[in-house]
């Protein structure tokens, strides 16, 4: 049976070529990059060499990219590390109702260490309103921490606008002595190798991105930490990544993650026409095709590669399900677990109406996602929601 | 295949549910669920001398929910209300099989759907006051 894996937003295959490039780093070449001889000096110059790459697709410089595990671990480093390396008792930390769990949880955790969150509101499409954020930032702000793109709905939020707001209240801090620091966090594990990102542009003092959803390995990632800003490590133990993330650096991981940037970056553009083409074909030819159907997020400020839909009168969870049995492979935000029994985090923000948010299906294009892949989803889709359509007790109009 | 076996009675019973639909005067109804949690289940049965004689359903939810209410009225189709009664989610998962911890509230679902059922016929079969 034809096997459709359309679930890029979750994780992508590992590239070919990145996978060649990573290999010789298993056993041809097994250096510690800590290590004095030969065998590690070879490594720490890979290293380097992939740092440089990494850091100068965002504009940014060597020193000021550490490798982590993944995104999980550069979102927990830049909330924690804030916090941690400040001494100050009240700390406030904005964020957005629709962040990553990643975000969100670290978040919680802080709470209980005495930091006050504020978790902002989104409208219907997703998208964290500006004025609202401003409104509240508080003297005793140290962290916004915004996604630059939601996984689930893909809206791309106004990262650009937030960090003019961000860098405007630290100019007036400086003015009025104000010497708590206050930083911005861009969660940009989709967005990295997939839009352009310029942190200058954007004037994030932290940008998290995570190798595998970019055709790179699993378990790698890295925080950019903005020169000059000193966080507190949460792994101590080594002088690895400038006393900032201690552990050996993985060394294949960092060289497979910077050959998916390599790749990303010559491809981005013609790559991303063709994803907004066949986005924007699928998204069209489910709403014409089937009664009852909604787009979530955006329809513009969007990622290229996002399709999610409500279908009305069906669960998302039976959906994914048949869906699988045929083959395709996607994601929804309504799966049914007894312990809370609601939709995702980031629908329910939405206020979606509850038929609707236990609706959602997610097919997340990517690098090896073809137009004739898409028409045999429509088919299989629609032959889905008919019949169990026909099961259900909820009745379209 | 996915987080289901392939050949369990889960995925038989959600790609060939049983007794799918409504009974046109049906002599209970039990309506649980709604909208909010994401499961919705419809039983409609037809009674007679205390025996099911027919029994059909709808389920809005996920594929356990689908297969438990199928299931359901696959137990308790011919059996009296009294007999019927004693059939328990545990009884549903059973006839289902391996299925995990969070899966088991869709099976709970399908009890109450049919304790509701049953609860609506004796409303109705009780003589007026
Ligand atoms: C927006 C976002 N943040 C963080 C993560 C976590 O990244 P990782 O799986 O590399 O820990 C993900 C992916 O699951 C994500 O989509
Ligand atoms: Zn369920």
């Amino acid at each position: 049976m034809k096997k459709l894996y359309l679930d890029y937003a979750a994780t992508t295959p590992t590239d070919p070529k990145v996978i060649k490039a990573m290999l010789p780093y298993f056993y041809k070449l097994p250096g510690n990059a800590s290590s004095l001889h030969e065998a590690g000096q070879i490594a720490k110059k890979a290293m380097n060499q992939a740092r440089k790459t990494i850091a100068q697709s965002i504009k940014s410089e060597p020193e000021e990219i550490v490798f982590t595990s993944g995104g999980s671990e550069a979102d927990n480093l830049a909330i924690k590390g804030v916090f941690y390396s400040l001494d100050y008792p009240h700390q406030h930390i904005i964020t957005s109702k629709i962040e990553h769990h990643a975000v969100l949880y670290p978040c919680q955790f802080l709470e209980k260490q005495g930091a006050e969150v504020t978790y902002l509101p989104v409208d219907k499409y997703g998208m964290v309103n500006v004025v609202k954020l401003q409104q509240a930032i508080k003297d005793e702000t140290v962290l916004v921490s915004i996604m630059h793109a939601n996984n689930e709905i893909g809206t791309i939020q106004p990262i650009k606008e937030i960090g003019q707001i961000i860098k405007a209240e630290k100019e007036k801090r400086k003015k009025n002595k104000n010497s708590l620091p206050i930083y911005f966090h861009t969660d940009a594990v989709q967005t990295f190798g997939h839009i352009p990102i310029n942190v200058n542009d954007l004037n994030v003092d932290f940008l998290s991105a995570s190798a595998h959803k970019l055709y790179g390995p699993k378990g790698v990632g890295m925080l950019y930490v903005k020169k000059g800003i000193k966080i507190e490590s949460l792994i101590h133990g080594g002088e690895h990544e400038k006393g900032r993330r201690a552990s050996t650096e993985n060394i294949s991981g960092i060289i497979g993650f910077a050959k998916a940037v390599e790749l990303a970056n010559q491809e981005m553009e013609k790559e991303n026409k063709r994803l907004i083409i066949l986005r924007d074909y699928l998204i069209k030819k489910v709403l014409d095709n089937i009664k009852g159907s909604y787009l979530n997020g955006h329809s513009e400020m969007r990622l290229p590669n996002n399709v999610n839909v409500s279908i009305e009168g069906i669960e998302g969870e039976s959906m994914l399900i048949e869906l699988d049995a045929f083959g395709i492979y996607c994601s929804t935000g309504s799966a049914c677990s007894s312990a809370t029994l609601e939709p995702s985090h980031v629908l329910m923000a939405m206020h979606l109406r509850p038929e609707v948010a236990h609706a959602s299906l997610r097919f997340s294009l990517g690098r090896w996602t073809k137009k004739s892949d898409l028409d045999y989803v429509l088919k299989r889709l629609i032959m889905t929601v008919n019949r169990l359509r026909e099961i259900s007790p909820l009745k379209v109009k | 295949m996915g987080c289901f076996d392939e050949n369990s009675e889960i995925m038989e019973h959600f790609f060939h549910p049983r007794n799918v639909g409504k009974i046109d005067n049906p002599d209970a109804i039990g309506h649980v669920g709604n909208p909010k949690c994401g499961d919705i289940m419809d039983l409609y049965l037809k009674i007679k001398d205390n025996i099911i004689i027919d029994a059909k359903f709808q389920t809005y939810g996920c594929a356990a929910a689908i297969a438990s209410t199928s299931v359901l009225t696959e137990l308790i189709k011919g059996k009296s209300i009294y007999e019927a009664l004693k059939i328990s989610n545990k009884k549903i998962r059973e006839v289902l099989g391996e299925m995990p911890p969070h899966k088991y509230h869709c099976t709970v679902l399908a009890e109450q759907a049919l304790k509701a059922a049953i609860e609506d016929y004796k409303n109705l079969a009780s003589p007026e006051p």
